[in-house]
């Protein structure tokens, strides 16, 4: 994989030639950019496609299957619809700021995919700092849903609005807690030594001396994206469709896309604090390793993402939606004080230097 | 990972006062916690155990030899301790008082408590700061807890007016005393006191350097200006004397005087020494116009906290003057006027404080008619207070007036002497008024006013100090004298 | 010009118009968008200094928490701003004297003469290699963890703060008590009474 993506920039070389220095640079990271994006995107429709296909089994039913063979041309089919739709304005709605929101919350979440690495070598740039950036940049997501809220001058959106905000803050704080452990395990913040850090086999994956705060990251990113069961900011039964209520056509499929590429995004995140990222669970055994030599590093990390997506639609086929009190108690009062615990036990781990992770 | 820091357990020892007062107030917190109703009054114990042990351990620091640690941002003197026993010794005495007022008008809770040690603990760091960082960092310790202290009447509009006004000017102030410390470091290259004397004492210094330290060191000194209330930064001085609970008033009035003198004297003496030719000229119009002010706007007054708000404006341009003169001997005079203050707003808030009833602040100076009827002995410690305020020459209010105009008038600036006198003369007029009420008018209601024994005790050993120190200064005055 | 500098200017353009704007709006919620963008400029300026993680620890401090709590904030208050614009038309001559004497004495000491290229050396680059974190961290847990543990205590303080100004043992809060509804019997809930059945007299 990186071999076939050092050729590709050595190819764009080759074909601009007459560009060199600052500006070659940057067309080099824009056509980066949408190789990433457009992938990106096509995953994005197919998640949504998985998610009601998944669901619909899971529920005994079918889910789509008239569109193409299976129904896997469901997804266009949804975004030429989108695509078509009238974009509605209210009418005493702040206008700039209503066109603004869609964009805030869609940028942000393409722009984290920037320093995450999908391969060995295989990135857009190789950050010092990523995983702060990540932790940044996802945090400016909420503006997206804020500025929704307020400028559709509506009462749902700004309730919505209201439970989102005060929610992705407290959740911000626990998944920073959660990252502090693992830069201390890792000894980096940047993801691709995280995941260095972790190459050798299952058994060096962050998952196992960081179990609980596994499970604290993949709750805190649930409620980062919003999905059930704490989707309290949509709450169609309580607040119709939180800030969601106003917007319609492409406004609404931006929110829409944003969601589902942050999800993807957390999911690659887990899998690269806490399972190995690209590398294979079978590196170090002695039969097993060359057996699967030949799956690039892609592949596995798509493989473990997948793992992760689909606990998204598993979860939400589960379990009922929480109240809003409750999602708040499991913050500031269990996962809070568990991580700060759990930063002393990692610093008396890596004192010790218990097994293979230090 | 490499590991290539490593210190002495034994070296930290010098800042064993500072550590050992963070971890009761951690303590502390948490006890406070998950203390019922019916031990509340041991968070009061526990503050008052823990000021007085960090007391101790910082009076056998005195005569330490000079020490710094923390990469030069710690410096451990005499002065350092000295102050540190004073910081800590007077907050336990208002603590006293604290109490009482506290569950007259129940505001009694633990947080008080800990907010006052970590002021406490903000005013030792100023004290031993011995980078702007560090002094700074003191400096916003002390501030946010007297921020929280003021608003903790928080049923009180006028309480939480006081406090944000106070937040938001101390926050300018922060600002300003930040720009001119960027400054300094900028042209200077460092941040420690030590360095910058050395930048600042260079002969070979050239004129740009000069000029940009000037310009450093004025947003210095109106930042510290700012946070002594000299005037013309003195706007929010008698607004939130007069708004905060008077327990925090007493305070914030004395104790961090104390460490604020020891925050000019770091930074302006130790740090730009050589610059003086530039701030004192500052410090002298700084000091004229807070005695002026502080001394006729008082005297028109009729709220207690707020008169004695202008009054301690008139004191600190005192303070200051000690300043101006630029010696050694004129500092050491400004140290011994800080103590002896502080020494005198405890027992004038103290008598207020046991004056105030069940919800109901004594805070006009109506209503100290006729006290000496009421209950003489109050009103004799409240009379020994206001004249040694007023600089009547046996108690000890005198001799720091003295002390300050003598080093003044020899370091030749006779015209200001006589300024500072003509003031502190009209001065007289607003500490006799009280005196006059309380012992020629008659009083219009009919109450004997009782207190609590342990400050009964406190308020007269505190009135009697400031007659005994008056009439045996020498003491107090070769201390303070030894500090620099 | 090198690409650098476009960057650089372009940059600061937009900070110093980002600025500018955020004080001009009339509208608050726009103004502390504004103030984002400022941020994210100021941040971008850090980066070309090298100074990336400062530049992130700007926008996930800032941007991400205390900016949306200050447009939480203006959601929820009502600002009469003709009333704030009334006095700042007062203050304006005043505060437009006192910026004009700050900005003439700020230019004159801090100008090129003093902080030029010919005074003060261009900063080195450092190798691709160089790692910003990696250093600050080396000086913060050596050099300067006297006055970083201060900032832990500046924290504590904001924290207790906070809680002893805003918390109110409310006893009109409706909370639910999970132990006391777990532990709830039926004869708590439920008053089972035997009545003798009997017969009204007037219908015998």
């Amino acid at each position: 994989m990186m071999s076939l993506w050092q050729s590709f920039v050595e190819l764009i070389h080759e074909l601009i030639p007459w560009l060199d220095g600052g500006i070659a640079t940057v067309i080099i990271i824009l056509i980066k950019g949408i190789a990433l994006v457009l992938p990106l995107i096509i995953m994005m429709a197919y998640m949504t496609y998985a998610e009601r296909k998944v669901i619909g089994y899971m529920q005994l039913r079918i889910g789509p299957n008239r569109v193409g063979p299976i129904g896997l041309l469901q997804p266009f089919a949804d975004v030429i619809k989108m695509m078509f739709k009238e974009i509605i304005f209210p009418t005493k709605a702040n206008i700039y700021l209503f066109l603004l929101a869609p964009i805030l919350a869609f940028v942000p979440a393409v722009a984290i995919w920037v320093v995450i690495p999908l391969g060995e070598g295989f990135y857009i740039t190789n950050l010092d700092v990523s995983l702060l950036y990540v932790l940044a940049i996802g945090s400016v997501g909420v503006y997206g849903i804020i500025i929704a809220g307020w400028a559709s001058n509506s009462k749902y959106p700004l309730l919505g609005a209201l439970r989102s905000t005060a929610l992705l803050v407290s959740y911000e704080i626990v998944i920073g807690f959660v990252i502090v452990t693992v830069v201390m395990v890792a000894g980096s913040v940047n993801l691709n030594e995280i995941v260095e850090g972790q190459k050798g086999g299952a058994w060096n994956w962050y998952f196992i001396p960081l179990f609980p705060m596994m499970i604290v990251f993949w709750i805190s990113a649930l409620t980062e994206t919003n999905r059930a069961p704490f989707d309290v900011v949509e709450g169609e039964s309580e607040i119709v469709g939180g800030t969601h209520v106003e917007y319609s056509g492409m406004c609404f499929a931006l929110f829409f896309m944003a969601e589902y590429i942050n999800m993807i995004m957390m999911a690659a995140l887990a899998v690269l604090l806490f399972f190995g990222g690209w590398h294979s669970p079978f590196e170090g055994l002695p039969y097993l390793e060359s057996l699967f030599e030949f799956v690039p590093d892609l592949v596995w990390l798509l493989v473990k993402m997948s793992f992760f997506l689909f606990l998204y639609l598993w979860i939400r086929a589960t379990f009922p939606r929480f109240r809003y009190d409750q999602i708040m108690r499991l913050c500031w009062k269990v996962f809070l004080p568990l991580t700060i615990i759990w930063i002393f036990v990692v610093a008396l781990m890596t004192q010790l230097a218990i097994g293979p992770w230090f | 990972m490499t590991n290539n820091f490593s210190f002495e357990i034994n070296s930290l020892l010098v800042a064993l006062p500072e550590i050992f007062l963070l971890s009761s107030i951690v303590i502390v917190l948490i006890i406070d916690l998950f203390l019922t109703s019916k031990f509340r009054q041991a968070t009061y114990y526990l503050t008052q155990l823990s000021l007085m042990v960090t007391g101790i351990l910082s009076f056998n620091l005195i005569g330490h030899p000079e020490t710094v640690i923390f990469s030069n941002s710690f410096i451990l003197d005499n002065m350092a301790s000295v102050f540190k026993v004073f910081i800590t010794g007077s907050s336990m005495v208002a603590m006293v008082y604290t109490r009482h007022y506290l569950l007259q008008h129940s505001l009694y809770r633990g947080e008080y408590f800990v907010l006052v040690m970590l002021a406490v603990l903000g005013m030792m760091v100023m004290v031993s700061g011995y980078s702007m960082l560090t002094l700074y960092m003191g400096l916003e310790i002390l501030s946010l807890s007297l921020y929280t202290l003021i608003a903790i009447a928080r049923n009180r509009s006028i309480a939480v007016e006081a406090a944000l006004k106070y937040f938001v000017l101390g926050a300018i102030a922060s600002g300003l005393l930040l720009y001119g410390i960027s400054m300094v470091y900028g042209i200077s290259g460092s941040i420690n006191i030590s360095d910058i004397s050395a930048f600042a004492h260079d002969p070979s210094i050239n004129s740009r350097d000069t000029l940009i330290l000037n310009f450093g060191l004025v947003f210095l000194v109106i930042g510290i200006a700012f946070k002594l209330g000299a005037v013309p930064f003195h706007m929010w001085v008698p607004d939130v004397y007069e708004g905060a609970p008077t327990s925090v008033t007493m305070f914030l009035s004395t104790v961090p005087k104390i460490a604020a003198l020891a925050m000019l004297v770091r930074i302006l003496v130790d740090g730009l020494g050589s610059m003086h030719d530039y701030w004192s000229d500052l410090f002298l119009a700084l000091s004229l116009l807070s005695i002026s002010v502080g001394s006729v706007v008082a005297l028109m007054q009729t709220n207690i906290k707020r008169m004695l708000a202008y009054s301690t404006i008139s004191h600190v341009g005192f303070i200051m003057l000690g300043f101006v003169t630029g010696v050694v001997s004129g500092y050491g005079a400004a140290i011994f006027y800080v103590l002896v203050y502080v020494l005198m707003s405890l027992a004038a808030f103290g008598v207020i404080i046991i004056l105030n009833n069940k919800g109901y602040e004594a805070d006009q100076i109506s209503d100290y008619k006729g006290l000496s009827k009421n209950s003489p002995w109050f009103a004799l410690v409240m009379l020994i207070v206001m004249l040694s305020m007023a600089g009547v020459p046996p108690f000890i209010g005198f001799y720091s007036k003295f002390s300050i105009l003598q080093e003044v008038v020899s370091a030749g600036f006779i015209t200001v002497a006589i300024i500072a006198v003509v003031f502190a003369v009209i001065s007289a007029y607003y500490y006799l008024k009280i005196i006059k009420f309380m012992y020629f008018d008659e009083s219009d209601k009919d109450e004997t006013i009782s207190a609590p024994m342990d400050i009964k005790l406190i308020l007269s050993i505190n009135g009697s100090l400031i007659l005994v120190v008056g009439l045996f200064p020498d003491r107090l005055m070769n201390i303070s004298m030894s500090l620099l | 010009m090198e690409f650098e500098q476009i960057l650089f200017y372009l940059f600061s353009f937009w900070f110093i118009a980002s600025s500018l704007a955020m004080i001009l709006s009339r509208n608050t919620a726009f103004s502390a968008l504004f103030l984002i963008l400022s941020f994210f400029s100021a941040a971008s300026l850090w980066l070309l200094l090298e100074a990336e993680f400062l530049a992130i620890i700007l926008i996930l401090v800032y941007v991400g928490a205390v900016m949306v709590l200050f447009l939480f904030v203006i959601k929820m208050l009502d600002i009469e701003d003709s009333t704030l614009r009334a006095k700042f038309t007062g203050y304006l001559p005043i505060g437009l004297g006192v910026a004009v004497i700050v900005i003439a004495e700020m230019s004159l000491v801090l100008g090129v003469d003093q902080f030029g290229l010919d005074v003060v050396p261009q900063p080195i680059r450092h190798a691709s290699d160089y790692s910003n974190i990696t250093e600050l961290a080396m000086e913060l847990y050596t050099i300067y963890v006297y006055p970083f543990e201060l900032a832990a205590v500046l924290l504590l303080i904001a924290i207790i703060a906070a809680i002893t100004l805003i918390h109110r043992p409310d006893k009109r809060a409706k909370k639910q008590s999970i132990e006391e509804q777990v532990n709830t019997q039926a004869k708590d809930r439920v008053r089972l009474v035997s009545i003798a059945p009997y017969k009204k007299k007037d219908e015998q």
